[in-house]
This record gives structure tokens, C-alpha cells and sequence, in this order.
């Protein structure tokens, strides 16, 4: 018997009361109409984003459970997809603020009436306590509040209960969108305290465990390991009320498991999947298939520039020259992506990013290239990629290893598994030739150069430097996109990256999301993870 | 035996595993710290600074000496603390606590299809040597090793849930309309039973049919070829020969006194299919979400965690010398010839 017809008999019986042993969540006899049903191949390892060792899809509880100040509007896409809206902020649990003129304070004001799960009123004493928390936890969260310029307690002040200011050292164009990443949530701070101990001043071992906050949703339970199931919260004043009551997302480890329930019914919104089953759900025309490009994010190959041969800028262009640009995008990615190879100039048009690099699979040229800085004879290096993410980058690497061969360059593949990975790439960057995957949350090139391209950055493990990149880099990391300086500035730092390719970037990939048909309100956000406030589901 | 020689000579065989387990401590320490990789890079999480490694490192207490950290490992260890693991960001006896019986279940259910399908098959095929049921048992056999248990699994889910629709969602150990019963034992068909409520017994059972099954094809074969073997020799031998001449029945013949006596060896098979059920059942894990131990270890070992590595090791030592022990208990009354200190 399928649960849907189980669950209309069991209505047309009356419902629970009927059969008091069975044990149903309580919506569930209701029927499954505002029950969304996710199925996704990781869950979350904490209920607290500021948690060391906190994982990624941990980042969805921030978004769900927690407020912060500001958030982002939504803006629609050419296909009728929702994507957030960084440029244009959005109050959230701040009813309004002022930027002073000298852009050296914010003043927040709070909303009125807004109050946390347990009723009590979220005050600028309760943002104050968070972001201090934030700034002195050290790790992943005080980075984040670091990228907006946020570095010290003292920073932070409460003025009255409805009044929160933030006091800069430098105006900075990423404080106020960096206040609406999943890292800045408001704690209740009250309740928050009275689980803290001396040797844990922010009590991170409490809500580690049990969410303290004032989001759309409240947890309802968390299953370590098998799924997490939210409720929504009916007193919610920070945003529109959300569609969904209970969402239950449950962890799922196998894609072709994943595939089954949605194809099957049994959940709603899958995500998670292989390139290649997104291409063919889309295919059927059964489901929706969401795909955005992921922002500031690039599928690249980096060259490391420690490796003799690739120190020259030449052979790197002939690699750029070589990489079967067409094949992988259709065999390895399946055209969920953007193509970022065939560009028309050395000199960009435009600062948007990422956008195409001037290259194009042409053998003779990439040869020509080879011969004239002496490698004519080629020579042999090891191609890695990271074997958590080998459904796509192992056909890539095939597909390029192929192609070098054309070119006399004999490349052998290393499959390196996840913690040596990150060890081996970014720490150590002792990899020749290996596939890339950054993405950076705010969406600037002057931000991907920060991590990626500029001397020694953790992702920079094409060990490349250059003088000028670091001090443009440096110059319009602050700077205002409405500055006259930073446009022919951008430009400069994209021929740059355009000439010297230390990283060759080959596709922007999407972000994929397959849903039933009656699903809908589906919003893509950096951070990659389900904001199930915006959701809606139609009955069948 | 007397029955308080018997308990002296278990208690014996308990303290004799003490040296091997402090050993396997030792050495499970040693080996998760030569594993490639740095956990704290690898938790410092993807906006890492050189700083915030630093932090993770000392907080992880990582940047102590082995021997601090071994001193501080063991003495908590002591206490039963096993640590925090921290890529689940729970405590390792909590993770163990909830993953072991879940493990445990699913493999005993998995054990007894086994035994069900391949005890008569390797006693049909040992009295009909070279008939068709002796071939039968060799193709089911062949198959059972050969087929990588992802694909039975995987293949499973296609026929049963997507083709036929008569086995329930693969989401793990109940649907999502049930909620899981009060934890006594950590086993959710005993659990709802002791809790009267058979709705979810049911639930929890119908769950365990397919990963059980898939689980249980593999090991098939160790046993099925075992029993043929232990068979054919006993009833080979000259005390069959005897009874048959005596005019015995066929079945007493068959199961009195052969399969009696063909019992020890596949025993001995069962204990070990039974332990190496337990530990590498990741790919079945996977495929049917199964909240279990196999999985946990493997997420561990990527990422490095040691905590969770250390303690998974520990408890798989601690259950396979109390597996080896209850298997030497059990020869003992297959066979009283059998003493416990051979």
C-alpha cells in the first residue's frame, strides 16, 4: 500500500485518535499537503554555524532557525528562477538602518514586537552578545565577520534595547552584505547564558545541541546522522510567514537512492545528484529541475607554478590551448553549467565575473606555444583531483589526460581523498596539475583574487604571484564598485588572469535542485543550502 | 566439566583478551596519527587562515606531544570517555551508542536469511553431489561473491520499491510517518515490540528486508560452500558408513550424526562472516541509508577523525573477543569433546 492511500484510509477512519498505538508525527495524519520531504546526501553535524568543525550543510540551521539583521532581496533570472539579491539588502530581524556619512558607523534599529521561540523580545543586548561571540570564537566564524571588516567586540554596541550600532575602522563595501551570510545570527542571549559555564563562555556546548534563536522554524527533532525534521514557528514577525509547517529532510547517502524516492514520490526535493541525472530528470520533463550558476564559483584546472614547466607563462597557455574544453562540459558535466573558455580578446569587455577566458582547444597552437619555451619534446606531470568529487572530475581528468597526450604531455592520474586533499592542494600546494572547484560567497573578482589568486592565500595553490595583482587586489577590495577607479581596474586584473593562466577555468557550474512540479518557491542562495522559508507546496 | 570450572575458564579467557585489547589501543593510537591528512586544516573549514588552523590545532589539542596526547587519550579512556568525534560533532560512545545496535540489527537479520538459505542448500548439495541441486548451490554461491553488493542493493531498490512498488522507501530505519520507538536496546523491532506497539515493529522490520537480503546474498557463499564441504567429508567418513548399515533412517543418519559433526567448521565460518558482516557493510549502509556503524568508521577515517576512529577500532575489538568467546562457548556444546582450553 502506498503511504498516501494509507494516509487516506487513516483519515477516512478519523485520523490517530483511532489507533492510539500508532505512533505518527502529528501533520503526518493531516495528510502530507504543508509537509515538505527533502532527501539529501549529507546532513548537519551542529545546530550552532560558529561551532568549530562545523560542516556545510550545518549552514541550512542558520538559515532556517536563525535571524540576523539584514537579509537579501530576491531577485528573478532570465528562466524564472529566484536567486538572492546581494546588492539590495533586506531588514530582517533590524526593522531599518542608517549608514552615517563618513560610512564609519551603522545604526541598527530593531523590530518591534519580533520575539524569540520561548517569547521573549530580541534586543540589540541579544545582537551584541552574538556578534561578539562571533568575533572571539576564532575559526570559520570570526574569518567570515572579518571579510566585512568586523574584527572586535568593541566594535559592537548596544545603545538601548531597539539600538545597535556598529562602529568601523575603514568603510568597507562588504560589511553590510557580510552581516547577511549564515554566519551573523542573533542568539538568544538570555537563554543562552544561563547555559554557560567559566570554561565556556558562550556556551558552545549548549547550542551545539539545541538551537537558541528566532527563525521561521523551530526544530522539532534532530536525528544525528538521519535527518532533521523543522516546524514552523507561528509567531514569526522577522518575514513573511512561511508556506511550508514541517519539513523533514532526511539524509540519504546514495544518489541513485535519492533519484529513486523522487522519481517514486516519497520526497519532494532532492538534491545532491550527479550531473548526469539532473540532465535526464530535466530530460523526462517529469520534474522541476532548478539549476543556477553558483556565483563567483569556476570548475578550473590549476597550474602550480613550483612545477618547472608551468613556471613559464607559455606552457600554461599551451595547456590552456589543450584542455578538450567541449568534451568535458558535455561528457563530464553535462551542460550543467556556464562555458567559461572562448572569449574573444586578451583585453575584457566587461568586470563581469566569471566570465570567458580568451582559449579554445586548438592543438597546433598550444604545439607552436610548447616549442617555442623549449618543451617540445613535452614532459610528464601528475594530474589530481579530489576523489569526494569524482563523479565529475574523474571524466574531466580522463578527457584531459586524452588531449595533453595530443600535445606530447603525458599527464598520470592521482586520486587523492578528501583531508589529504586539503592538505596536499591548499596547505602544502605541492600538487603540479589539478582540478579546482572554488567558489567565493560574495560575488566580486577583486573577492576571488583575495582568496585565490593573491600570494599565499589558502587557495591559491597555484603558488602564483604576481606584484600587480596584489596591489590591485588590495586597492579594490574596499573600494565601492561605483568608484571610477575600480572598473578599469577590474579590467586590468582580468587580462592579467586572462595572460598568465595559473588557473584555467573551464565551466561555472549550477547548482541543481530536482522538485515534484507542485513544489515551488525554490531561492538560490551562495551558501548552497535549502532556505525552506520561501517554499510552497500545491496540493495533488 | 563442572559449571564453575566453566566460568573460571571464561572468566580466564576474559582476562587473557586484556593484553591484546591495550595492545590494539596502542596501535590504533599510533596508526591514526600516520594517516596523511591534517585534521585541523580539514575542520579549520573552507575559509581557513593560517590563524584559524593554529586555533583548531591547539583546541584539538594537536599541537601537544604524542606521548601527551596518548597519556591524556588513555586516561580518559579510563574514565569510558572515548572522546568527541569531530566531524559529527557528537560524543564517540553517543555515535556508538546509537550506531552499534543499528548495525547489530540489521546484520543479525541479515545472518539468520543467510543461515536459512545456506544450511539446506549446502546439505542438499552434499548428499546430491554433482545433481542439479549441487549445481544450483554453486551458481547461487558464484553469484552471491561475485556481484559487488552495491549493485545487489542498488538493483533491489529498482525491482522491489521502483519497478514493483512492494518494498518500502529506502530511507533508513523507519518511514517517515513513524516516529522511532523509546530506546531500551538500541534495536527497533525489540524495542517497539517490548513497547507493544506493533505498527512500528512491522515498520522497522519491512525496512530491514531488503538491506538484510542484500547483506545476506554476500555471505551466502562462505557458508553454503562450508556446510557442502564439512558435509561431504562426514558423511564420507566411516561412522556414516556404520549407521547406514545399521539401517538407520536417512534423516537421523543425515542430521543426528553428520550434520552434528560437520557443525564446528561452519561455526567457525559463521563467527567470521558474522564479524566481517559488521564492519563492512558501508556499501548496504549507503545505499539504504542505514544510521550504521561501517559508514561512521569510514567518514572517520577520511576526514581523519581520530577520536571516532580510535573508538570504532576499540569497540569492534571488544566485540570480536566477545564473539570468539561465545563461539568457543557454543563448540563446547555442539561438541563436548571440545574443551574450552584447546
Amino acid at each position: 500500500m502506498r503511504r498516501r492511500d494509507f494516509l487516506k484510509t487513516m483519515g477516512a477512519a478519523g485520523g490517530a485518535a483511532v489507533i492510539p498505538f500508532l505512533r505518527f508525527l502529528p501533520a503526518e495524519a493531516a495528510g502530507r499537503d504543508d509537509t515538505l520531504v527533502v532527501v539529501s546526501g549529507n546532513g548537519p553535524n551542529s545546530m550552532d554555524i560558529q561551532r568549530k568543525g562545523t560542516n556545510r550543510p550545518s549552514y541550512q540551521i542558520a538559515v532556517n532557525l536563525y535571524d540576523r539583521l539584514v537579509g537579501y532581496s530576491t531577485k528573478t533570472l532570465a528562466n524564472g528562477t529566484l536567486m538572492y539579491d546581494y546588492s539590495k539588502l533586506e531588514p530582517e530581524a533590524a526593522e531599518s538602518w542608517v549608514v552615517s556619512p563618513d560610512g564609519m558607523t551603522i545604526t541598527f534599529k530593531m523590530r518591534k514586537g519580533a520575539t524569540f521561540w520561548d517569547g521573549a523580545p530580541i534586543t540589540a543586548y541579544d545582537v551584541k552578545w552574538s556578534f561578539d561571540r562571533a568575533v572571539s570564537l576564532g575559526g570559520f566564524p570570526t574569518v567570515q565577520m572579518k571579510a566585512g571588516s568586523l574584527e572586535k567586540p568593541e566594535q559592537f554596541e548596544a545603545i538601548d534595547a531597539d539600538t545597535f550600532v556598529i562602529k568601523l575602522t575603514r568603510p568597507d563595501k562588504m560589511t553590510l552584505p557580510d552581516l547577511g551570510v549564515p554566519v551573523p545570527i542573533i542568539f538568544n542571549s538570555e537563554l543562552a547564558k544561563k547555559h554557560a559555564t567559566a570554561d565556556d563562555p558562550w556556551a558552545t556546548e549548549y547550542l551545539h545541541r539545541t538551537p537558541a534563536g528566532s527563525g521561521a522554524f523551530m526544530l522539532e527533532r534532530w536525528d544525528p546522522g538521519q535527518q532533521v525534521v523543522y516546524k514552523r514557528f507561528e509567531e514569526w514577525k522577522n518575514g513573511e510567514l512561511p508556506g511550508i509547517s514541517r519539513v523533514i529532510i532526511r539524509e540519504i547517502p546514495s544518489a541513485s537512492t535519492r533519484r529513486a524516492l523522487l522519481e517514486k514520490g516519497d520526497a519532494d526535493v532532492s538534491l545532491e545528484m550527479p550531473p548526469k541525472d539532473f540532465a535526464e530528470l530535466n530530460a523526462s520533463g517529469k520534474y522541476t529541475i532548478t539549476g543556477v550558476p553558483i556565483e563567483n564559483s569556476m570548475i578550473s584546472i590549476g597550474l602550480n607554478l613550483n612545477f618547472e614547466p608551468f613556471a613559464n607563462k607559455l606552457v600554461r597557455q599551451a595547456i590552456a590551448y589543450s584542455v578538450p574544453y567541449d568534451q568535458i562540459f558535455k561528457q563530464a558535466a553535462f551542460e550543467r553549467g556556464i562555458p567559461l573558455w572562448g572569449g574573444k580578446s586578451l583585453t575584457p569587455a566587461t568586470i563581469e565575473w566569471p566570465q570567458p577566458f580568451p582559449y579554445n582547444t586548438d592543438y597546433d597552437k598550444a604545439k607552436a606555444l610548447l616549442k617555442e619555451a623549449g618543451y617540445e619534446q613535452g614532459f610528464e606531470v601528475p594530474l589530481s583531483f579530489n576523489l569526494g568529487l569524482a563523479q565529475w572530475s574523474e571524466p574531466m581528468c580522463l578527457l584531459l589526460q586524452e588531449s595533453l597526450e595530443k600535445v606530447g604531455i603525458k599527464a598520470t592520474i592521482e586520486k587523492i581523498p578528501g583531508a589529504n586533499w586539503r592538505t596536499a592542494a591548499l596547505v602544502e600546494k605541492k600538487l603540479p596539475m589539478h582540478i579546482k572547484d572554488f567558489g567565493g560567497w560574495l560575488n566580486y573578482p577583486d573577492y576571488y583574487s583575495f582568496w585565490v589568486y593573491q600570494k599565499d592565500r589558502l587557495f591559491n595553490s597555484m603558488n602564483y604571484s604576481n606584484p600587480e595583482v596584489e596591489k590591485i587586489t588590495d586597492a579594490t577590495l574596499k573600494m565601492e564598485v561605483s568608484d571610477p577607479q575600480y572598473e578599469p581596474n577590474i579590467k586590468k586584473l582580468l587580462s592579467i588572469f586572462f595572460e598568465d593562466v595559473p588557473l584555467i577555468p573551464v565551466y561555472q557550474p549550477y547548482l541543481d535542485v530536482a522538485m515534484q512540479k507542485n513544489i515551488t518557491g525554490y531561492e538560490y542562495y551562495a551558501h548552497r543550502q535549502l532556505d525552506c522559508r520561501s517554499f510552497n507546496k500545491a496540493s495533488v | 566439566m563442572k559449571r564453575s570450572d566453566k566460568l573460571r575458564i571464561i572468566f580466564g579467557r576474559l582476562i587473557q583478551a586484556i593484553p591484546s585489547i591495550i595492545g590494539i589501543i596502542i596501535v590504533t593510537f599510533i596508526l591514526t596519527r600516520a594517516l596523511p591528512g591534517d585534521p585541523a586544516v580539514y575542520f579549520a573549514g573552507p575559509a581557513a587562515t593560517e590563524k584559524s588552523i593554529q586555533e583548531i590545532r591547539t583546541s584539538l589539542g594537536l599541537d601537544k606531544s604524542m606521548l601527551e596526547q596518548f597519556w591524556i587519550y588513555a586516561s580518559n579512556l579510563a574514565r569510558g570517555d572515548l572522546g568527541v568525534s569531530v566531524s559529527t560533532g557528537l560524543s564517540v560512545k553517543e555515535e556508538l551508542i546509537r550506531r552499534l545496535p543499528a548495525s547489530l540489527e540489521l546484520t543479525f537479520l541479515a545472518l539468520l536469511f543467510s543461515i536459512g538459505v545456506a544450511l539446506p542448500l549446502g546439505i542438499a548439495a552434499a548428499t546430491r553431489p554433482n545433481s542439479w541441486v549441487d549445481q544450483f548451490c554453486r551458481i547461487v554461491v558464484t553469484a552471491g561473491v561475485s556481484l559487488p553488493v552495491f549493485f545487489t542493493g542498488l538493483f533491489m531498490v529498482y525491482l522491489f520499491y521502483y519497478i514493483l512498488g512492494i518494498a518500502p522507501a529506502p530511507l533508513g530505519r523507519l518511514d517517515i510517518i513513524y516516529l522511532s520507538p523509546p530506546s531500551i536496546t538500541g534495536f527497533y523491532t525489540i524495542d517497539a515490540l517490548l513497547d507493544g506497539d506493533f505498527e512500528t515493529f512491522g515498520a522497522a522490520l519491512s525496512q530491514m528486508i531488503l538491506p538484510a537480503i542484500t547483506l545476506g546474498i554476500f555471505t551466502l557463499a562462505p557458508l553454503a560452500r562450508m556446510t557442502r564441504g564439512a558435509m561431504l567429508q562426514v558423511l564420507s567418513s566411516d561412522f556414516i558408513r556404520t549407521a547406514r548399515a545399521s539401517g538407520l533412517k536417512r534423516s537421523t543418519v543425515l542430521y543426528t550424526y553428520a550434520f552434528r559433526n560437520a557443525l564446528l567448521p561452519i561455526l567457525t565460518t559463521l563467527g567470521m562472516v558474522f564479524s566481517f558482516m559488521l564492519g563492512s557493510n558501508v556499501l548496504v549502509e549507503k545505499v539504504f541509508a542505514w544510521p550504521g556503524i561501517g559508514s561512521f568508521a569510514i567518514e572517520a577515517l577520511i576526514v581523519s577523525d581520530y577520536a571516532a576512529v580510535q573508538g570504532f577500532v576499540l569497540a569492534m575489538a571488544i566485540l570480536y573477543v566477545l564473539l570468539n568467546l561465545t563461539i568457543d562457548i557454543v563448540y563446547t556444546l555442539v561438541d563436548p569433546r571440545v574443551g574450552l582450553e584447546s
